[in-house]
């Protein structure tokens, strides 16, 4: 019973922020460009959430008659499942988790793998120039960026000797992980900022090239998921930072260990805001050269290092 | 790299900088006296109609949103019979100010003028014209020069020399 009350209260709490996002983003965004944003509906603007969401609702769904129509349906489900499923394994304080996976990581990693499906069948399935290319790109990035993601946490899970989250976290008593793998943490963070393609990395759907990319056909709530899967995909990523590089839930006692984690989080999907209010989109040959020439090195090196010190200290 | 890490600080210190936005409704944004808004027929000093209805402000209009007709009253003064402004189709140009021999059309600083039935936005001469003088006091065509319609004998205009008795040869 205590279970599904968790996994109902996870799926409640990433779905909400995801949706509280929008408004979020909007109104951090027109700070750091001296505007003031949606302040109009409700108190703070906040009702622009909800009048977002029934707009999106009730909008209406079109399928294209040249797409191909099953996997067209299928493909912004799969994005939101992946994700969601992730989230499964994000430990949100001692004994607040529905996973308990000892593979956590892996199971992280794979599940960001599958999310690539979304975006490439979506694409392929719209039957659409704009959004072939998109699918294209998303699909070259994320294979780039999926290769040092994975060994850029390579470094933690030396240290912690374990691919569970929870045993990660409670590594973390002595000190972060982000003093130590500091490379680690900063090629993971540009990698999952490739792999949600937010700015500057959002190349795939680029709408200054690409009217949206792979989501150029999709409209009402499909392409609600794919919004909303972004979303999800920046608090997941943000979530996986601060547990893996910043202590999780671990944090002075006068707060609950899961207020820490939400802090954590909510300072990593700041920065990726910041991200997309301050720098510009590089150009494809440039994203892929920065990825193989230099964050695929860079993460080799760390994990040579780690485990030569980690061998020297044994 | 460092320049990378300086755009983000930067952005980020816009923070603390003030929102540039004026709130519409509730605060309203400075226009300049000389804003091209809503057109307005104005009257002169005595309160008489300014136009003369000499149509030079239809032929200047670049999208024809003017129509009038000229007339006459009982004195031989010339008035527009209607005049009329088709705002949906008007470009806020202000050549029809420029054109306007007796300053009667002038462009003033209001923008509010949003309807809901395009067919409300075509302006009769009774919505166009204020009891006022807008933007130019005391300008009185008649009085200035021209004809003399009850308002300056002859010769007895603002800028205007005495007539020459072209018969004397007295200087």
């Amino acid at each position: 019973m205590n279970h599904i009350l968790i996994i109902v209260g996870v799926l409640v709490l990433a779905l909400t922020i995801a949706a509280g996002l929008i408004w979020v983003e909007r109104r951090l965004l027109s700070l750091w460009q001296d505007r003031l944003g949606p302040n109009r509906v409700g108190p703070l603007g906040l009702g622009q959430v909800l009048a977002d969401m029934i707009k999106l609702f009730f909008k209406e769904d079109w399928i294209p008659p040249f797409a191909d129509k099953p996997v067209f349906v299928l493909a912004p489900g799969i994005l939101v499942l992946t994700i969601l499923l992730t989230f499964a394994i994000i430990p949100f304080g001692p004994h607040f988790y529905v996973f308990n996976s000892n593979i956590g990581i892996l199971f992280f990693l794979g599940n960001s793998s599958l999310g690539v499906y979304s975006i490439v069948l979506g694409g392929w399935a719209s039957n659409n120039k704009y959004s072939m290319i998109g699918a294209m790109r998303a699909s070259a990035q994320m294979l780039t960026y999926e290769v040092f993601m994975g060994l850029s946490l390579m470094g933690v899970v030396m240290m912690a000797d374990s691919f569970n989250l929870n045993t990660i976290v409670e590594a973390q008593k002595g000190g972060w992980f982000i003093i130590p793998q500091f490379i680690g943490f900063v090629v993971f963070f540009i990698a999952g900022v490739a792999e949600t393609h937010r700015l500057p990395f959002d190349i795939p759907e680029a709408e200054g090239e690409l009217v949206a990319g792979y989501h150029s056909e999709y409209s009402g709530m499909k392409f609600g998921m794919f919004f909303v899967g972004e979303y999800l995909g920046i608090t997941l990523i943000s979530a996986l930072i601060a547990t893996l590089f910043f202590g999780g839930w671990l944090g002075p006692s006068f707060l609950p260990p899961f207020v820490w984690l939400m802090i954590k989080t909510f300072f990593f999907i700041g920065i990726f805001i910041l991200l997309r209010a301050s720098l510009p989109r590089p150009r494809y040959d440039q994203l892929m050269t920065f990825g193989w020439k230099v964050l695929l090195p860079l993460a080799l090196l760390n994990l040579l290092i780690t485990g030569a010190i980690l061998i020297f200290l044994k | 790299m460092f320049s990378i890490l300086q755009t983000i600080w930067l952005t980020f210190l816009h923070l603390f900088h003030k929102a540039e936005t004026v709130q519409y409704p509730e605060e309203k944004p400075y226009l300049a006296p000389r804003y091209r808004g809503r057109i307005v027929l104005t009257r002169d000093s005595d309160m008489n109609e300014r136009c003369v209805a000499c149509n030079l402000c239809a032929a200047a209009c670049p999208v024809d949103c003017i129509s009038l007709q000229a007339t006459e009253d009982e004195s031989g003064r010339r008035y527009a019979e209607f005049f009329r402004i088709n705002f949906s189709r008007c470009i806020f140009c202000g050549f029809c100010e420029e054109a306007c021999p007796t300053y009667a059309i002038q462009l003033i600083p209001d923008t509010e003028m949003g309807e809901y039935d395009r067919q409300n936005l075509v302006y009769e001469k009774e919505h166009l014209l204020i009891s006022g003088q807008g933007k130019y006091h005391n300008y009185n065509f008649y009085k200035q020069a021209g004809v003399d319609m009850g308002v300056k004998g002859k010769g007895e205009g603002e800028m205007e020399e005495k007539p020459i008795d072209v018969k004397s040869l007295m200087p």
